[in-house]
């Protein structure tokens, strides 16, 4: 479903007088539908900026990185960004860290508008029940997130992820903020998402976690600086 | 997914004497889609802006667009009276300041329904009664559609040329800074309305903005412009957070969280 | 009566004339379209009929009869200037008489009598352009007659409607002319619109001031504009004229002493007394021994 090939990345800062920093390089990753890789390694070592750079946010410097889109093969580190957008809406979903989204919008709506496929009305039957799932209360459905705790807002982050059903999603740290009852309710919704077939990177920090759910460690080592 | 364009330019280039307003500018945009262009004031942004719609002459380049039957026209060789009509109906304009655009002694029902009487609708109750459906959809009651525009706030008159513009379904909206003006509560407001109808309505947008926030939320693509040049283009989100060129980054760093 | 020594015929010379001619020919053959002319000084203020004057003098023959009204009279101060004014510089015969008439200069009214194909009717305009209200930039009220954009105006009768509930509008009434042309017909009451539309006569509209004139060519078609659903109507006084009685004509009131007492009278004099000739009475016309006594 994904697999990068010779994936380099590294960073230019212009504004430190063209300072490089080199982040990845020759990563070969593969990915199969209905396992999920977990990627560990020390903090700094690029786990963040692989993630990212899988789901275009960043751009990779070389290399490739293939995805099955509709049948096809999409390289994600040269395709346009138009095809991005559509492999985004299709096939690759992404649970950040962070919310972001537009302050005055309702906690239900966030979710059900990353539905794919469904009608208004579906869509939000099914936000709610997701949210129900992960112990958002009716009474907060109708809330803006943005005064939310961080273990609420990861939460929302988390339902409006799994929503869509993509057949490739990208996790970053979805367990942090929670407790443990959560914690079990989002294990138990990537296994349920693996059994349907998708196939899942992740960053998991929590060993509980990640022992519960990876198929399979990548190891991400930190380059030597080449300023 | 259409692979063909429905505004596309090639190598615009305008001068305003010695001043590059435009330098070799290139852009497309598709059916739905939102582009954001962004940089300082001064960037050539709203010069692009202007020129794209067909409002300012380029010295060199052309600007391509096609019409809902799929025929390619090139905007700076319409016939004024063609450009005119497709600015009252496939195009709309969404300006800074809404008093540009509204007519501030017609009621709120007149303003919206205008272009639906250039079009030629003669039935005074649909006509009133599109205008209350928009008043509603850019989240104004329906008991103001009698109303003049001098009695509402900035942030309805704002909304207000919205639902003016969008009642005749346009297919392409330019937007010079639409959310300029407004206190950051009602431009987060009107951010979501922008958002939601664009959405809705699989409306493409030229978005121009200084605010890099207002374009990471509304826009697909992003161009970034200094001194007429665009120097750095691509997905949102990747030039917001992976940017490549030193323009960019210095823009990005400047600002507090976008 | 005499024509006066030392004048062109009709007051102008010929080469005005002959400008105004031009002026004409090629408004009649733009059906409501505004043409610039050279609008000369005449004897008489603005306002008070300038461009009617200088297009009855220029499409004025020795043959013509010439009626001239105001507000549908012709015993107003306006009317009987004009009337004489060509009397003497052009020594035409002059009628007070619609059916007898030629030409017949008007301010503000259309003749009850339905006018003929040899006849040529001369409206006196304050202001050409029906868009003045609405657009004050002249240059873009020529482009939007240029490409037939008035949305604006029926924005002006949308309003109308939302305030009033219908359109206000009771003279000068703005006309689409040929399907091609909005125009202003002059502040004729809207109850003379519908007598525009397929006219047999030639209609000329001239107006000084603004250095205009235009043209409603015999039968074309000239519609006033309205709604599907608020359709243009005309009103007139609910009342029958109080001195030949007739219903169907517009009628002046005219108040007839200072303790509120008011009659309701046609407003084309003409039409009146013709009426009244032919034995029409109305339930205020005065008796026979009243018209002894004064």
């Amino acid at each position: 479903m994904l697999q990068t090939r010779n994936l380099g990345k590294q960073f230019v800062l212009h504004l430190q007088g063209g300072l490089r920093i080199p982040v990845l390089e020759h990563v070969d990753l593969e990915v199969h539908a209905g396992s999920c890789v977990v990627l560990v390694g020390p903090s700094g070592a690029g786990k963040s900026t692989l993630l990212r750079s899988l789901y275009g946010n960043y751009r990779a410097d070389g290399g490739q990185i293939l995805v099955r889109h509709d049948g096809e093969t999409v390289d994600i580190a040269t395709a346009p960004p138009r095809t991005v957008v559509q492999v985004r809406a299709r096939t690759l979903g992404y649970v950040s860290q962070f919310l972001r989204v537009v302050p005055r919008v309702p906690a239900l709506d966030i979710v059900a508008e990353a539905a794919r496929g469904l009608s208004p009305e579906a869509a939000r039957a099914r936000a709610a029940e997701l949210l129900l799932r992960l112990n958002i209360p009716p009474r907060l459905h109708a809330l803006p997130p943005a005064t939310f705790s961080g273990g609420e807002q990861q939460r929302i982050n988390l339902a409006r992820g799994f929503i869509g059903g993509h057949p490739i999603l990208l996790l970053d740290e979805p367990t942090a903020s929670l407790d443990n009852a959560n914690r079990d309710i989002v294990i138990a919704m990537i296994r349920e998402a693996k059994a349907a077939g998708t196939a899942i990177v992740g960053i998991v920090h929590d060993t509980a976690v990640r022992d519960a759910v990876a198929d399979r460690l990548y190891h991400v080592s930190p380059l030597q600086d080449a300023a | 997914m259409t692979n063909e364009t429905l505004l596309s330019a090639r190598g615009l280039s305008l001068s305003f004497g010695a001043i590059p307003a435009l330098v070799d500018v290139d852009a497309d945009l598709w059916p739905g889609e939102v582009l954001a262009v962004v940089g300082e004031s001064g960037s050539g942004k709203s010069t692009l802006l202007n020129v794209l719609s067909g409002r300012l002459r380029q010295q060199d380049g052309v600007v391509w667009y096609r019409d809902p039957e799929g025929r390619l026209h090139d905007v700076h060789a319409m016939p004024q009276p063609a450009l005119r009509a497709l600015h009252r109906s496939d195009w709309g304009f969404v300006h800074q300041n809404p008093r540009e655009n509204l007519r501030m002694s017609v009621s709120a029902g007149g303003n919206v329904g205008e272009r639906l009487m250039a079009q030629g609708s003669r039935h005074y109750g649909n006509i009133r009664e599109a205008a209350i459906d928009w008043l509603r959809q850019v989240e104004i009651d329906a008991d103001r559609v009698d109303d003049l525009p001098r009695t509402f706030s900035g942030g309805m008159l704002q909304r207000l040329q919205i639902a003016r513009t969008l009642v005749t379904h346009p297919r392409l909206v330019f937007m010079d800074e639409p959310t300029g003006g407004l206190d950051v509560s009602v431009q987060a407001r009107l951010l979501d309305l922008i958002r939601s109808l664009v959405r809705r309505l699989d409306i493409a947008v030229v978005l121009v903005t200084h605010d890099l926030s207002v374009a990471r939320l509304l826009a697909h693509r992003i161009m970034v412009m200094q001194r007429g040049r665009v120097v750095e283009s691509g997905l949102t989100d990747q030039v917001l957070d992976d940017p490549h060129h030193a323009y960019t980054q210095l823009l990005v760093s400047s600002v507090l969280q976008a | 009566m005499n024509a006066l020594s030392g004048y062109n015929f009709a007051y102008l010379d010929e080469q005005t004339k002959r400008m105004i001619r031009r002026a004409i020919l090629k408004a009649v053959a733009i059906p409501g379209h505004q043409v610039p002319f050279g609008s000369r000084e005449m004897p008489l203020p603005y306002g008070w009929g300038t461009g009617g004057i200088q297009v009855t003098a220029a499409v004025l023959g020795p043959s013509d009869v010439l009626k001239v009204i105001d507000q549908g009279a012709d015993d107003t101060t306006n009317a009987v200037s004009i009337r004489r004014f060509f009397g003497r510089t052009a020594g035409v015969r002059t009628t007070t008489a619609t059916a007898e008439a030629t030409l017949i200069q008007t301010r503000h009214r259309i003749p009850e009598t339905a006018l003929r194909e040899d006849q040529i009717i001369v409206y006196q305009v304050p202001q050409p352009e029906p868009l003045s209200k609405l657009e004050p930039s002249r240059a873009e009220t020529r482009r939007m007659h240029g490409l037939a954009e008035y949305g604006l105006m029926h924005v002006k009768l949308y309003e109308d409607i939302t305030r009033f509930g219908h359109v206000s509008i009771s003279y000068d009434y703005p006309v689409l002319v040929n399907s091609r042309y909005l125009m202003a017909p002059s502040p004729i009451p809207a109850f003379d619109n519908p007598k525009m539309h397929m006219m047999p006569a030639l209609q000329l509209f001239g107006a000084g001031r603004e250095k205009r004139i235009y043209a409603v060519p015999p039968y074309t078609a000239v519609k006033s504009l309205d709604f599907d659903d608020h359709p243009f109507r005309t009103t007139r006084a609910p009342h029958a004229c109080g001195l030949c009685g007739a219903t169907d004509s517009y009628l002046d009131e005219v108040v007839t002493d200072d303790r509120g007492g008011r009659l309701f009278v046609c407003s084309d004099t003409d039409h009146c007394e013709t009426r009244r000739a032919a034995g029409h009475v109305g339930a205020e016309a005065p008796t026979a021994d009243e018209l002894a006594a004064e």
